[in-house]
């Protein structure tokens, strides 16, 4: 079982001023390929160059960022990211965008397409292949920006907010569409969201971070999504008292530390 | 947990507005711009004749637009100081893509060198600022110095022309490549020169052609300065020789055919775009 592991990491941006308050502090993070990870937190308190870190597009100013126990210098094809703003590439039609990563790895046209079109199939936008990105809706841009992810085969889905700037309602139907394709495709998922909800519906783990400096402020290991995941309606999943229990909690987890930077 | 996809952004929907207003008796559609514009022309056309027909200008000075007309016929058929009119378009038209070519070659590795890193900003940068603010006939005659009176030194005081918008602007784009646009591509395993070729170069290219654009233009009005000096073709030169002789209508001539070209190039240079980076306008 692979696992991507952030061992005592820390980040400062003013890499030369070692006085400067560090962007994160000592994180120490595991996460399993079994497992669905959701950072939450205020803004500020370091979530994106969390998810920066674990891709790799960022060096870490002390501790290491590995893979399997391997430390990793740079990004790399295992871990694959989805950006918030799709990162699609305009001049490339859907199918191209998502057989791109195996075109970089040097995949034969005819076969890279194939296997991008059963991509395409598994995100349900069989008909989109040969449509520009700027005429698809948004959270299809997403599902092929998550199916793009997937092509290069990667061992763990790290996504900074994917579903932030979608409306209400697609945005619940692509959390379903989430916990599918990270059931079905067997990656370990980080994804760093705004929403209390959306952590609770997808989480087997949710990490509450902690601003200045970023820190893991609590941990809590949450089951909502596997009834996601066997058909229970959300509304059925919303209503017990341990979801909202547990809602309120982590509303108080964040709330409590915007009081502690008033102080 | 069923999956149904999304449905495209519909259309079915009409914005409501001006268009859905209920049409009144009286409601005039607003004149087309074209009409208006073409009205101008005609207008212009209109005065000029008259000036002309009612003797107001000497013919010397300005020709009848029939004259200029009568004109471009005979440069068609005939031609001028031993050319045809097509003859000059070619020769110039040779030099101008000739230059184009140099300019992109030089001017687009330039640019990415400028955009991608510190040492060639740094070698670049103030090449580039030297060059841009010079009129190119201040430097005309010294690259007829070093290369002779020939092809070379027209063509190459046209290319120095157009290298700085060119440089500029493919380096503004290279510039303003999206951040995540590299990363989705580093994330996938890119090398970097597999990031310049895949994400940057195509990122960078609907700036590249609004530089090409714009030293088209520059192009053009270093042409006809080039041709001055010993040329014997070439629609530059075909004006400046007719004014020597005072044939007034074939200059103008010359001058109406230049400003045709010109609005052929930037046609053409918009429909290239449309084309080659049709996301461009659309994103």
């Amino acid at each position: 079982m692979s696992v991507l592991s952030l061992e005592k990491v820390t980040l400062r941006y003013a890499a030369s001023d070692s006085r400067a308050a560090p962007v994160l502090a000592s994180i120490d993070l595991k996460i399993a390929r079994d497992e669905f990870v959701v950072v939450i937190g205020r803004s500020g308190s370091g979530k994106t160059s969390l998810l920066n870190l674990a891709a790799g597009f960022v060096a870490a100013s002390s501790g290491q960022v590995c893979v399997d126990g391997r430390p990793v210098a740079g990004p790399g094809a295992d871990r694959a990211v989805v950006f918030q703003d799709d990162a699609l590439y305009p001049w490339l039609t859907a199918l191209d965008n998502v057989a791109f990563p195996l075109h970089l790895r040097g995949v034969a046209r005819p076969e890279r397409l194939e296997r991008a079109r059963s991509l395409l199939n598994r995100v349900g936008l069989p008909d989109a292949a040969d449509r520009h990105v700027w005429e698809l809706s948004g959270g299809m841009r997403q599902r092929v920006g998550i199916a793009r992810a997937l092509a290069s085969d990667p061992k763990f889905l790290l996504m900074d907010e994917p579903l932030g700037a979608l409306d209400a309602l697609t945005r619940s139907r692509m959390q379903g569409f989430l916990l599918d394709v990270w059931q079905k495709s067997g990656v370990g998922a980080l994804l760093i969201t705004h929403s209390i909800e959306e952590a609770l519906l997808l989480a087997t783990r949710i990490i509450v971070l902690a601003p200045n400096p970023g820190r893991i402020a609590s941990e809590i290991a949450t089951t909502f999504g596997r009834d996601l995941l066997t058909g229970v309606s959300l509304a059925e999943i919303r209503s017990p008292p341990a979801f909202r229990r547990l809602h309120d909690e982590l509303t108080a987890l964040i709330h409590a530390e915007d009081e502690g930077i008033a102080a | 947990m069923s999956l149904s996809i999304e449905s495209a952004p519909s259309t079915t929907h009409q914005p409501r507005g001006i268009v859905e207003q209920p049409e009144r008796g009286t409601t005039r559609s607003p004149l087309p711009l074209a009409w208006i514009s073409l009205a101008t022309i005609v207008a212009l056309l209109a005065l000029w004749s008259l000036a002309s027909s009612y003797g107001l200008v000497s013919a010397l000075f300005l020709p009848s637009p029939l004259a200029v007309y009568k004109a471009l016929q005979s440069l068609a058929v005939t031609g001028f100081v031993d050319a045809t009119l097509a003859q000059h378009v070619g020769a110039s038209l040779l030099r101008i893509f000739g230059a184009l070519a140099v300019a992109i070659l030089l001017g687009v590795p330039g640019g990415i060198a400028i955009g991608t890193s510190r040492l060639g900003k740094g070698i670049l940068d103030p090449i580039v600022e030297f060059l841009r603010p010079l009129p190119p006939l201040a430097y005309l005659p010294l690259v007829i110095i070093w290369l002779g009176i020939g092809e070379a030194s027209k063509i190459a005081v046209i290319a120095l022309a157009m290298l700085p918008p060119i440089i500029l602007s493919t380096a503004t784009g290279v510039k303003s490549t999206s951040s995540d646009h590299i990363n989705a591509a580093r994330a996938f395993g890119a090398s970097r020169l597999q990031v310049l070729r895949h994400v940057i170069l195509p990122s960078a290219l609907p700036s590249v052609l609004t530089g090409t654009r714009i030293a088209l233009g520059a192009g053009w009005s270093t042409l006809v300065a080039a041709e001055l000096v010993a040329a014997t073709r070439g629609l530059g030169f075909m004006i400046q020789s007719a004014a020597q002789f005072l044939v007034t209508d074939v200059v103008i001539a010359g001058i109406v055919v230049i400003a045709a070209v010109a609005f052929v190039f930037e046609i053409t240079a918009r429909l290239l775009e449309r084309w080659l980076v049709p996301w461009a306008t659309r994103r």
